[in-house]
């Protein structure tokens, strides 16, 4: 994902090297991908399924933001 | 001693074979107190005999923190890939790894190698699509264990 969008940085943190990360994100179970320190995914998903999560609060299309017509 | 078999030295210079550009591999290490570090060095040096297209380069965390804080790191062993143009010159990937990458690690390690170096990412349109629409800085963190 980091590849697609030169906005995304992309870390893979062994965990047990750095316990003070694992005990900061509260890693117990691997793997565990945390996104701007506020989503969490447990467990590997399917691709479809993972970038829904991973981006569930990013981007753009955001309908709220457009003015109603009047 | 070599780390990787004769038989998988073989599997991954095949691999590596599909590679169309050439990948640096930034290892941001330290002299005192990194106990992982020297095994982290040995693992790195087993790639570049592999593939013309892998080179390492070697970054002192606590006499180059000028180049560590380009990368963002903080902490070692750590690794960034970057691709590098006709020229030489690098790009960030911004895929890091932190710790050693042994075991599973190191095959997502090769896979992030061959991502750089051009293999298709295996994303599909939708989702690429949706991935090149987010236009705020986002960092994904992806915690593992080497077994």
């Amino acid at each position: 994902m980091a590849f697609a969008n030169p906005n995304i940085t992309a870390l893979a943190v062994e965990a047990t090297e750095f316990p003070d990360l694992a005990r900061r994100y509260q890693v117990n179970g691997v793997p565990k991908t945390v996104v701007n320190d506020a989503i969490e995914i447990l467990g590997a998903l399917p691709q479809d399924a993972f970038v829904q999560q991973a981006l569930s609060t990013f981007g753009s299309r955001v309908s709220t933001l457009t003015p109603p017509e009047s | 001693m070599a780390l990787l078999s004769p038989a998988d030295q073989e599997k991954l210079r095949d691999s590596f074979k599909e590679m169309t550009a050439n990948v640096r591999l930034l290892f941001f290490t330290q002299t005192v107190g990194c106990e992982t570090c020297l095994q982290t060095r040995q693992i790195l040096d087993e790639l570049p005999p592999l593939s013309g297209r892998i080179s390492v380069e070697e970054v002192n965390l606590v006499l180059e923190k000028d180049k560590a804080a380009q990368y963002g790191i903080d902490r070692v062993p750590a690794i960034a890939l970057l691709s590098q143009d006709g020229e030489g010159q690098g790009h960030d990937s911004r895929i890091r790894f932190l710790g050693t990458p042994a075991g599973y690690e190191f095959i997502s390690l090769v896979h992030a190698i061959m991502l750089v170096g051009g293999r298709a990412s295996g994303l599909t349109e939708e989702n690429r699509q949706r991935i090149a629409s987010v236009d705020k800085p986002v960092t994904m963190q992806v915690f593992t264990t080497p077994t």
